[in-house]
């Protein structure tokens, strides 16, 4: 990794101790201040008053969707029930993705000490971590920190003597990026067939084997440890009105410094391309960036200004996703690009919804055939009905976003699809339609 | 999760609007719910709400149901399945604006789109519900054409055929095996464009642990499970002028059959289903309630030699095949409660190739026995071992209500206006217990008509056990015989059977006698049996016929059939002597569990 942590545009909140402690010394970590705030949170702190702290902060759900995380505790609190869980889902399958892991990796106590702490929010006293088996340095270091945390009664029974007890296990998940979206985490956890289900009823009211569940991502939960010791006012100073704190991404494709970057919410996609990653190498332009991993859709020049909160990127057709951040230059082929992505998603997806199973076949067929130049005009309007066929018909997020990428660079890169089109007599503009069949026409 | 209507009745209720119109309906009931009672029709295809056997499909995978919800307020409808998506107070729904015509439209040229184009020959033509609803929806072009599954039929088991190639992966099947017969043969395998459904790791059926019950192919929407067809055989032995063919006909297909030609469910076409029979060529046409008025004399002998000799209690029936495979399967360490009697068609095929045979000199070579079964079971039923260890099948060849309802239509009989006929004699005469045979508890009643008048040497004045009777899934009622109290329990639909076998097998709950049929109501919804599609008051009305056929009887115990007597009298002896266990009884073995 180039060594750009000097640069004043970054602030490290969930990577705070990443690069700085021996992960697998928990005494490291406590002597940075760990285990404090779980130490004030159970101590001196009401469940609702842990939750109103993080209500206050503004944090939102670092997985991708943006949900209030304060919200989310408070929803499982509500919830009657004998038994709750938490369940921390660090399933990162974005391609060119690894926040999470530079997390789970650098400074597993963070999530450890933050699931307890979201534990005895909300009143569960078991947590699990669903880890993708293909971390292994991760998981060893979280199975080191587990124990170490269990030796020194910082999880386990009576944590600081108190009545609060909280346990925490691993489950591996087998490779599965649909069980990233939280229903087919659980069903994966329950050792069933790891699809989504429709909800609600939503996690937080029947979850891990009917119990109220409460799913959090990695990088969510590597804030939380710093909001309960600095405060929600601290961290809701940070960043925009409506997205608090930092984001971490990961920085990837054709830019100088690759790597993981912590950057204030609302830090435009300019500054992070060119002050923090130092721009396209090789002198080439850059053309566009991927943001939000398969889910999300193309950025091009034009909306570079645009700063990085969850509602700025959903306007311009795009997602924050994950944090994964793939920069374009200008030799690369858009249309390729939607197809690459377009063949992840179809591959990932489990199958269950039709739109999902067999649209998503279609389209990639469709975007195969206007790859090998065999594509007609009717095949880019049948290409776009499906695309948001697809996006309105399917039944979890991974169908539903999974059409962003043709979307997106339809939108910004019609003429790159023209290109490959035999029978253009008459280039026409984006949105225009000639299907015989006109259901399903959208202006 | 659907509410059932009791549910409903304390909830409030709230103001909705569909496709305009206010409506008030009761709060937390479904969109499509709604729908319905403002007689607006939503096409459905993977939703299936069969609450009478406690199985809701909920996957809301097929997204044909598809609304649009009016959101103003953010200026973002949304598309939702109706099937699952409750409502809410001040809801808006519209069910034929285009966004929903389009994603509901498209969803079935995508399933149409990796769909053999082979309605023609498909044995669910005309009873298909994709085709059904490509007609309903005015599917005129497929406009996605690509690749298609393509997977090879699997006819292993030689009862069931899973023809993937045709799975719309609506996932019916996997929550009827799951769910409602908790087997866990069928679910999910694969992933993305590969998805479909089967056994684990896509293992043969024969090599899993099914049952062939045939309820997937009951509730399959299209021909991705179906029976496998036997008759070509059955044409094929009628045309031999060599062979004997003979046709027993189940207890449940006369209540049944009728609807393969549109009438009414429930009615009684026994006598037509002879002239039928008849009429297509079958040499000899037996009903074969007389084997199961035979099954009640070694049944009820086998129960009363049990309670007094302190032998394994409680005694279960042995009639259905799936539910015995079952057990085999999933309750190795309980292979000593069933009863060792075959099954009423067996045993009466065995009576056939050898009684009968001898009375009438036939070489019992040259016998064929052709059964109409309500049952898909039975036709992997008279491949084991056991029942064919001599040379003389017991049974040759197990045709479907299905089956041999097109074979009629084949035949060119316009069945509704065949007179009546009776069924052949010797071995013709039946009575009313061994009717009920075809509903859950009819056995069970049957067997007790029977014991109570051999143990109390009374007559039995009221021949109608009320306490049998129901629709529940699972019933325990005692029966005062004498001065002995039996305990009865019943079960219908494999998953009753579990819970009634694990409270045995774990010693909560003492019984004598018990009955399990493997499909939920018995043999009238047997896998076998005409496509109900999801009413199940299909059913009821089947059970009310059985009832009824029950009380058009004058014998209505099955140990005053005088043919059945004097068949002890001539070669059988008493009841569960020597010869009745050479000849009519069988025994089970340990299955691995898949």
């Amino acid at each position: 990794m180039v060594e750009i942590s000097n640069n004043k545009k970054l602030l490290r909140i969930a990577l705070r101790n990443c690069g700085l402690l021996n992960p697998e010394d928990i005494f490291e970590y406590i002597a940075l201040g760990g285990y404090e705030s779980l130490g004030k949170a159970i101590t001196q702190m009401t469940q609702d008053q842990v939750i109103d702290e993080i209500k206050k902060s503004g944090l939102r759900g670092r997985g991708g969707g943006g949900f209030p995380t304060g919200l989310k505790w408070e929803l499982t609190k509500k919830q009657k029930s004998q038994e709750k869980f938490i369940i921390c889902n660090a399933d990162e399958g974005d391609p060119g993705a690894f926040m999470d892991r530079s997390i789970l990796e650098g400074d597993p106590h963070s999530v450890l000490e933050a699931m307890a702490i979201g534990g005895y929010a909300i009143g569960a006293r078991k947590g699990l971590i669903y880890i993708r088996a293909e971390y292994p340095l991760a998981i060893a270091r979280l199975s080191t920190a587990l124990q170490q945390a269990g030796e020194n009664g910082l999880l386990g029974e009576n944590i600081f003597g108190t009545d609060f007890s909280f346990d925490i296990y691993l489950k591996y998940g087998a490779g599965a990026f649909v069980c990233g979206e939280e229903t087919a985490l659980i069903n994966s956890c329950e050792g069933k067939r790891g699809e989504p289900n429709y909800k609600p009823p939503y996690p937080v009211e029947e979850g891990y084997w009917g119990y109220p569940t409460c799913v959090n991502n990695v990088e969510t939960f590597a804030n939380i440890a710093p909001i309960i010791t600095k405060g929600a006012q601290w961290f809701a100073s940070l960043g925009t009105e409506k997205c608090k704190g930092t984001k971490v991404f990961a920085l990837v494709g054709k830019i100088k410094n690759v790597g993981v970057i912590e950057v204030p919410m609302g830090t435009t996609l300019r500054e992070i391309i060119y002050d923090i990653g130092g721009g396209i190498p090789g002198g080439r332009k850059f053309k566009a960036v991927q943001t939000g991993g398969p889910s999300g859709g193309v950025i091009g020049e034009a909306n570079l200004d645009t700063p990085m909160d969850y509602d700025s990127l959903i306007s311009i057709g795009s997602m924050m996703g994950s944090g994964g951040m793939i920069i374009m230059d200008e030799t690369d082929n858009m249309v390729k690009i939607a197809k690459f992505y377009l063949e992840f998603t179809m591959d990932e997806s489990c199958g269950r919804c039709t739109p999902c199973r067999i649209g998503t076949k279609r389209l990639y067929e469709i975007l195969n055939k206007i790859t090998s130049r065999k594509g007609t005009m009717a095949d880019l309007d049948a290409l776009k009905q499906l695309a948001y066929m697809v996006k309105d018909g399917s039944l979890c997020g991974l169908g539903q976003t999974a059409p962003n990428p043709v979307i997106s660079t339809m939108k910004y890169f019609w003429d790159e699809y023209l290109a490959f089109i035999k029978d253009v007599d008459h280039p026409r503009g984006e949105g225009r339609y000639t299907a015989k069949n006109k259901i399903g026409i959208r202006s | 999760m659907a509410g059932t209507p009791e549910e409903h009745a304390d909830k409030k209720n709230i103001g909705i609007k569909i496709n305009h119109l206010d409506l008030t309906v009761p709060e937390g009931i479904t969109i499509l719910e709604a729908a319905h009672k403002a007689g607006v029709k939503i096409p459905t295809l993977c939703h299936l709400d069969l609450h009478d056997i406690k199985m809701v499909n909920k996957t809301a995978s097929c997204r044909v149901c598809m609304v649009e919800l009016v959101d103003s307020k953010n200026n973002r409808n949304k598309i939702v399945p109706a099937c699952v998506t409750k409502v809410s107070e001040g809801m808006e729904i519209l069910t034929s604006s285009l966004r929903a015509i389009t994603t509901r439209r498209m969803s079935v040229e995508l399933l149409l789109s990796n769909h053999p184009n082979e309605c023609f020959t498909c044995p669910k033509n005309r009873e298909c519900e994709l085709q059904a609803l490509a007609a309903e929806l005015g599917i005129r072009e497929i406009r996605w054409e690509g690749e298609r599954m393509d997977y090879p039929k699997d006819l292993s088991s030689g009862a069931i055929v899973k023809d993937s190639n045709k799975c719309i992966y609506c996932r019916r099947c996997e929550t009827m095996c799951n769910e409602v017969q908790t087997c866990g043969i069928l679910s999910g395998i694969g992933r993305g464009f590969d998805a479909h459904v089967g056994p684990a790791f896509n293992i043969p059926m024969v090599e899993s642990s099914c049952t062939y019950c045939g309820q997937c192919v009951q509730v399959c929407p299209t021909a991705a499970l179906t029976e496998v067809n036997h008759t070509d055989k059955v044409w094929e032995a009628l045309n031999d002028p060599d062979k004997h063919v003979i046709v027993q006909t189940a207890p449940a297909i006369r209540v049944t059959i009728g609807e393969m030609f549109n009438m009414e469910p429930g009615t009684i076409v026994t006598g037509k289903l002879v002239t039928a029979l008849k009429r297509m060529g079958f040499n000899t046409v037996f009903d074969t309630d007389f084997g199961a008025d035979l099954t009640i004399m070694e049944e009820a002998a086998e129960l009363i030699y049990r309670l007094n000799n302190n032998k394994t209690l409680p005694m279960l029936t042995s009639c259905c095949p799936a539910w015995v495979k079952f057990i085999e399967h999933q309750f190795p360490e309980l292979l000593d409660i069933p009863s060792t009697c075959k099954s009423p068609h067996i045993m009466f095929g065995t009576i056939i190739k050898t009684y009968y045979a001898e009375k009438n000199g036939i070489d019992p070579d040259n016998i064929v026995i052709v059964s109409v079964m309500p049952c898909i079971a039975k036709k992997a039923e008279t491949k084991r071992p056991e029942l064919t260890k001599d040379e003389h099948n017991n049974v040759d060849i197990v045709v479907t209500t299905r089956e041999l309802g097109l074979m009629i239509k084949e035949a060119g009989l316009d069945f509704e206006s065949l007179p009546d006929s009776e069924y052949d004699k010797p071995l013709g005469e039946t009575t009313g217990a061994s009717v009920i045979f075809g509903t859950t508890g009819g056995v069970i009643e049957a067997a007790i008509r029977t014991a109570y008048e051999w143990i109390t040497g009374g007559e039995l004045k009221k021949v109608e056990f009320e306490q049998l009777r129901g629709a529940a899934g699972l019933r325990k009622a005692t029966v005062q015989v004498g001065d002995k109290t039996l305990r009865i329990g019943i079960a219908s639909g494999l998953g009753n059977a579990r819970t009634l076998l694990e409270e045995i097998r774990d010693g909560k709950a003492e019984y004598e006698a018990i009955e399990i049929m493997a499909c939920p109501g018995g043999c009238i919804a047997g896998g076998g049996q005409p496509y109900h599609h999801g009413n199940f008051e299909i059913v009821k009305k089947r059970q009310e016929a059985i009832y009824q056929e029950d009380r058009n009887k004058k014998i209505r115990k099955s140990h005053e059939n005088s043919e059945i007597l004097k068949l002890y009298k001539e070669y059988i002896g008493e009841p569960f002597n020597d010869t009745a266990h050479r000849l009519l009884h069988t025994h089970y073995e340990e299955r691995e569990r898949i």
